[in-house]
């Protein structure tokens, strides 16, 4: 079995500024195997796969490659070693053409200059491989992300590789596009390549993986057969803990409590939705469910101000009321968390506490300092509230992991003390454990009074948070649900445009 | 040949720019006596063979998402350093060796501080706009008159067509011009340090990713921009057989537009030089129709600052509908 082992990775260790990333951990690819890495985030994947392929530098440990030992200093070192990348982000330039996207840095060339001509005629041989009969000479931006990667693998598997990283390939592509994929990687595998494949998507794992490594908290936790090892006990080793302590989260979507209104929307249209009727109770969670792109994103800008009302009445307290931007919407409490949080959310340079305090800054207007001994105070008590997992309230946010981000975020708007927050896909892209953090605290805020709108693709957590739903289909509300009626498959049948149930 | 006609904003705004020539260079001939001919339209490239050099080299930079603004002080110091050394009675030989390699080590020093120390382009090319045409003064703040022969030779030698009554001529730096563009053309196109330029100016991480060398290549095309600045510099010396510390002032203005009305993206990725040389012959056409019309010689400036913003809100619209366009499938 020695023989055929193409990738041994063996006492890795690498410390960033108070983190110990990655302590004593081992990782073996044969060829011919696709070898899941798993693990929460701020486990250690992404800092092992950066450091084999040579973005970091790790402290110590060995690398051994084909029997040579290795140690890369950047994407080309690796890259001369055999081992290919294809990121989360396509990595490729838009601008350019498909054929130059595969072969620039290698492309065939004739007394010097670029042979155009081969350059293509070989693209185009390569991508029939991969079943893709694409104009190679169009530039790659007129193709859609699924494309995009194909075209990465396909630059990654002709720079003959022998170990290729896909690094969370399968985020922004959809069933068809998954199932397609993995008929790459089975191709490839048969081939003999070894791929190291790293996901968020547990099933994911088990439609194509032959073994399974597990990081957890920058530790070594075991290499798995995936044949071997049942979902159940894949997450309890991913978390450390059982999955019944998952489970006994309290499903809150009990009875609906008779509140009182907060804010209603009568009528209210945007440039990207109309007809918008919604109500939000007090002291609830009330949920937008609907596929990605339905339009739950479009209400929650709409109730924010964030997208120009075009028709229709915002009602608070039974009043009417003007929310014509954002800084409206904050002055009355309402709160927004968007979707994504490295672009919309946080401002990574800064410390958390910096990061907690801005929204209370802008709510009480640039005249009103608060104050240093105020901002500190604040910020620890939500760390504290929220078990923000960090060293000290001076950290910069960029180093924490993604569910502590989320947490800061959700700490930045209650410092404002807000009647209504909005958390659009507060728990995308973290792991688990935190998940079940976050939804806890959504779920223990309503108790206190505070009215949540959840909006999330996950309709499992959906069902655990939320006491009442409005559905969206193609930008229209197309049901509404409470209490007991909100279930998985009540909600999957709405989106389905199955009239009733 | 190696790509098909696209519709993309390369060739759109490169088709609106041969279009614009066509248009204003046939008011030219309607409206004036003398204009229409092939002696008007060759002296374009007389008078203006040292911009098509600077702007040739500064759409390397431009496609990498860079920019350069010392490019006029370089011509500037070319000129003043090369007229006060022939004074002393160098050998022509020398002094354009001279500042070719000072051309060079400019554009070194801005590459490295670009690259290595992460300063914004824009910065360090304004330093060293300032730096350079400070050291214009202290070589000389008079003009000093150009006496070599070589330098008289290549100002005067030309070639002179008569076709019917008309009298033409080019003269032979022009060809040097050209040729410039002729290698830039070809390094851009069928070589992987300009196809490593596209890819910067694509994306430079995925370039770094992809394995590309960005390092050496970005530092290189700030070599490219100030060494044919330096060039366009000497041919400026040959056109006007003196040099002058304010020469040239804002000429960064006129290469840069050159550039972006020939259809290269600010953003970088996107252009190519024959796009900056039909640029730069746009604006010798204003600036005969303001020569002819007698006007104030500012009316030019005026007019190619018009046109630059004209270029470049025409270039972020036709990229957002773009986006657009993609968003919606």
């Amino acid at each position: 079995m020695e023989n055929d082992l193409i990738l041994r990775m063996e006492h890795i260790h690498k410390t960033f500024p108070g983190v110990k990333a990655l302590d004593d951990v081992e990782f073996s690819l044969k060829a011919g195997e696709i070898h899941a890495l798993l693990g929460e985030n701020g486990a250690g994947k992404s800092t092992l796969i950066k450091v084999l392929t040579g973005v970091e530098t790790k402290d110590s440990g060995t690398i051994v490659m084909d029997g040579r030992e290795i140690s890369p200093k950047s994407p080309i070192d690796a890259q001369n070693a055999g081992i290919s990348t294809v990121y989360q982000e396509v990595n490729l330039c838009p601008d350019l053409s498909i054929a130059e996207n595969i072969f620039i840095g290698r492309e065939p060339r004739k007394r010097g200059a670029i042979d155009w001509k081969s350059v293509n005629e070989k693209s185009r041989e390569l991508l029939k491989e991969f079943d893709l009969y694409l104009n190679v000479e169009e530039s790659l931006d007129n193709y859609s992300v699924a494309v995009q990667q194909m075209i990465a693998i396909a630059r990654a598997v002709d720079v003959k590789a022998k170990v290729l990283i896909l690094d969370e390939p399968t985020s922004s592509l959809s069933t068809q596009e998954v199932e397609k994929l993995f008929d790459i990687m089975r191709m490839l595998r048969e081939r003999g390549m070894g791929i190291i494949f790293v996901t968020h998507f547990l099933d994911q794992v088990y439609q194509v993986s032959d073994s399974i490594t597990i990081l957890r908290n920058g530790s070594f936790v075991g290499t798995y057969a995936a044949d071997k090892l049942p979902m159940l006990d894949l997450v309890g080793k991913m978390i450390g803990k059982d999955f019944e302590s998952l489970e006994a989260i309290p499903k809150l979507s009990g009875e609906k409590k008779d509140a009182e209104e907060l804010l209603a929307i009568k009528d209210g249209a945007t440039n990207e939705i109309s007809d918008v009727n919604v109500s939000i109770a007090k002291g609830e969670v009330t949920g937008f469910s609907g596929l990605l792109g339905s339009g739950r994103s479009e209400i929650a800008r709409l109730i924010f101000g964030a997208d120009k009302k075009t028709s229709g009445t915002t009602f608070i307290d039974g009043k009417e009321a003007e929310i014509g931007n954002p800084l409206d919407a904050i002055k009355r409490g309402i709160a927004f968390c968007p979707e994504d949080r490295k672009k919309d959310g946080i401002i990574g340079d800064m410390s958390i506490r910096e990061n907690i305090a801005i929204a209370l800054q802008s709510k009480r207007g640039l005249l009103h300092k608060v104050s240093r001994k105020e901002a500190d105070k604040i910020a620890q008590e939500l760390i504290d509230e929220l078990a923000i997992k960090t060293p000290s309230a001076d950290q910069k946010i960029k180093n924490l992991s993604g569910g502590n981000q989320q947490k800061v975020l959700l700490a930045r708007w209650l410092a404002t003390d807000p009647r209504l927050l909005i958390l659009d896909e507060p728990t995308r892209g973290i792991d688990i454990g935190a998940k079940a953090e976050i939804q806890k605290i959504v779920v223990e805020l309503a108790g206190r009074g505070m009215s949540c709108i959840f909006i999330s693709s996950e309709l499992e957590e959906m069902e655990r948070c939320c006491t009442r739903m409005f559905v969206l289909r193609d930008k229209k509300i197309v049901g509404e649900l409470s209490g007991d009626e909100i279930s998985q498959a009540s909600i999957m049948k709405r989106i389905a445009g199955e009239n009733k149930a | 040949m190696k790509k098909q006609v696209r519709l993309k904003i390369e060739n759109i705004s490169l088709v609106i720019a041969c279009v614009l020539f066509v248009l204003m260079f046939g008011a030219g001939a309607i409206h004036y006596d003398h204009f229409g001919s092939l002696s008007t339209f060759l002296n374009l490239f007389n008078d203006n063979a040292y911009l098509i050099v600077v702007a040739t080299g500064i759409t390397f930079v431009l496609l990498t998402g860079g920019i350069d603004i010392s490019v006029s002080s370089v011509v500037a110091f070319t000129c003043v350093l090369s007229a006060y050394l022939l004074q002393l009675g160098w050998s022509a030989a020398v002094v354009i060796c001279i500042v070719l390699v000072i051309g060079l080590l400019n554009g070194f020093l801005i590459g490295y501080c670009v690259q290595e120390l992460k300063i914004q382009p824009f910065i360090i090319t304004l330093a060293s706009q300032f730096l350079l045409r400070g050291m214009c003064a202290v070589v000389s703040t008079v003009s000093i008159p150009i006496e070599n022969n070589f330098y008289k030779a290549a100002a005067l030698n030309k070639i002179a067509f008569k076709i019917g009554r008309t009298n033409a001529k080019l003269y032979l730096y022009v060809f040097l011009a050209l040729a410039v563009v002729c290698v830039a053309f070809y390094v851009l196109n069928f070589t992987r340090f300009g196809r490593t330029v596209y890819a910067i100016g694509s994306n430079e991480l995925s370039a770094g990713y992809m394995g590309l060398n960005v390092k050496w290549v970005k530092i290189g095309v700030y070599m490219i921009s100030s060494f044919c600045a330096a060039l366009g510099g000497v041919i400026f010396s040959f056109y006007t057989l003196a040099g002058y510390s304010l020469q040239n002032m804002g000429m960064e203005l006129d290469a840069i537009s050159s550039a972006v009305i020939g259809g290269t993206l600010l953003t970088g990725g996107v252009g190519n030089v024959l796009g900056s040389v039909v640029g730069v012959l746009i604006q010798g056409v204003i600036q005969t129709i303001v020569t002819y019309q007698n006007l104030n010689a500012w009316w030019t400036r005026v007019t190619i600052a018009a046109l630059l913003c004209l270029f470049i809100v025409l270039q972020r619209i036709i990229s957002i509908r773009a986006d657009k366009r993609k968003g919606g499938h």
